[in-house]
């Protein structure tokens, strides 16, 4: 086997670990009181901290944009999500793809 | 047959805005992948086995610049420590006397953030018995729509210009930005947000490959902590 197919088995397995690991001991984890609230908090957190992280300091092809096409674009899309739909998810994620598309344009 | 009317109607509620969502994600990872000259099977087999859009970010990014398998294990791996949170979060809501520990076990593997921001949000309105059907239903959607979209986008790359490229990639943060401030229903998920913002570019500012980590931990017990009537 090549080095790549034994890295994507490898990167399956390690992201396996937490999976596994969550649905066998989830079972003695009550879904309600404090332990489960700290776990709420903590996915919470962490893909809030993802996503920000992303947005002011991204790697790869966002690299190119400027920290302010990338706010706009999100405050564009908030916008269009929570004021000019109900909620509609499709429109606003649209609406923010292509808000960085014109920003950058600018 | 309420299990498989379940199936379908999470087959039919992924096969809409979740799907295109993703599509539009993963043929931005294909056309990446396919921009690093790395080879159709192994980068399309990446998202049906890893399923972890940061992870395999990683495994395409550390694999071309030659970092040792080891590392980029170990990078893939802290990169999706936030499966354990949504795994410990999802599961009991799924649990019911019907099915077997393997079927969760499966499950577990066919997470995502969208199959559990999306389960978290919809579960309130689902009975018990059919969340399980509906989860698998919801999620086989969204891989079979990705790993098309990983070998459509890996297709298309040379067609793609950099302007619709950097539109493409922001497609994703965004769903997530929505996604997560349109399931605030509580103060726990108010706090625990808007630390996770805070605490995540900081911690990367910090230790980048353990940022994730930090600011979710170090976000989530603060936020855990400031809620009323919890004692530290």
């Amino acid at each position: 086997m090549n080095t790549l197919v034994v890295l994507v088995i490898a990167c399956a397995l390690a992201t396996y670990v937490w999976r596994g690991l969550g649905a066998a001991i989830s079972g003695r984890v009550r879904a309600e009181g404090p332990l489960f609230t700290w776990f709420g908090c903590v996915a919470y957190a962490m893909l809030a901290g993802l996503v920000a992280r992303i947005v002011i300091t991204p790697l790869g092809t966002l690299e190119t944009t400027e920290l302010w096409h990338r706010l706009g674009a999100a405050a564009i899309a908030l916008a269009a999500y929570f004021l000019f739909t109900r909620r509609n998810l499709f429109v606003g994620v649209i609406a923010g793809g292509l808000a960085i598309i014109g920003l950058y344009s600018f | 047959m309420t299990g498989r009317s379940a199936v379908l109607q999470g087959a039919r509620e992924a096969a809409g805005v979740p799907a295109a969502v993703l599509v539009a994600g993963y043929i931005g990872f294909g056309a990446l992948a396919a921009g690093h000259g790395l080879p159709l099977p192994a980068v399309v087999a990446s998202t049906v086995a890893v399923w972890a859009l940061p992870a395999q970010l990683i495994l395409v990014e550390m694999y071309t610049v030659g970092a040792p398998l080891v590392a980029t294990v170990l990078a893939a791996m802290l990169s999706s420590a936030r499966f354990l949170p949504m795994t410990l979060t999802l599961m009991p809501m799924m649990r019911h006397a019907r099915y077997r520990g393997w079927h969760y076990l499966v499950a577990a593997q066919l997470l995502s953030l969208t199959g559990w921001a999306m389960a978290m949000a919809r579960f309130a309105d689902i009975e018990t018995a059919r969340r399980l059907p509906w989860f698998f239903g919801f999620t086989l959607v969204c891989i079979a729509a990705s790993a098309a979209a990983t070998a459509i986008g890996f297709a298309v790359a040379e067609a793609i210009t950099p302007l619709v490229k950097i539109g493409l990639v922001f497609l994703a943060p965004t769903y997530y930005l929505l996604i997560l401030l349109g399931s605030v229903r509580d103060r726990a998920t108010a706090y625990a947000l808007a630390c996770g913002a805070v605490a995540g570019p900081l911690a990367y500012l910090v230790a980048p490959e353990w940022g994730v980590l930090i600011a979710g931990l170090g976000g989530g017990t603060l936020a855990f902590l400031l809620l009323p009537g919890r004692r530290p």
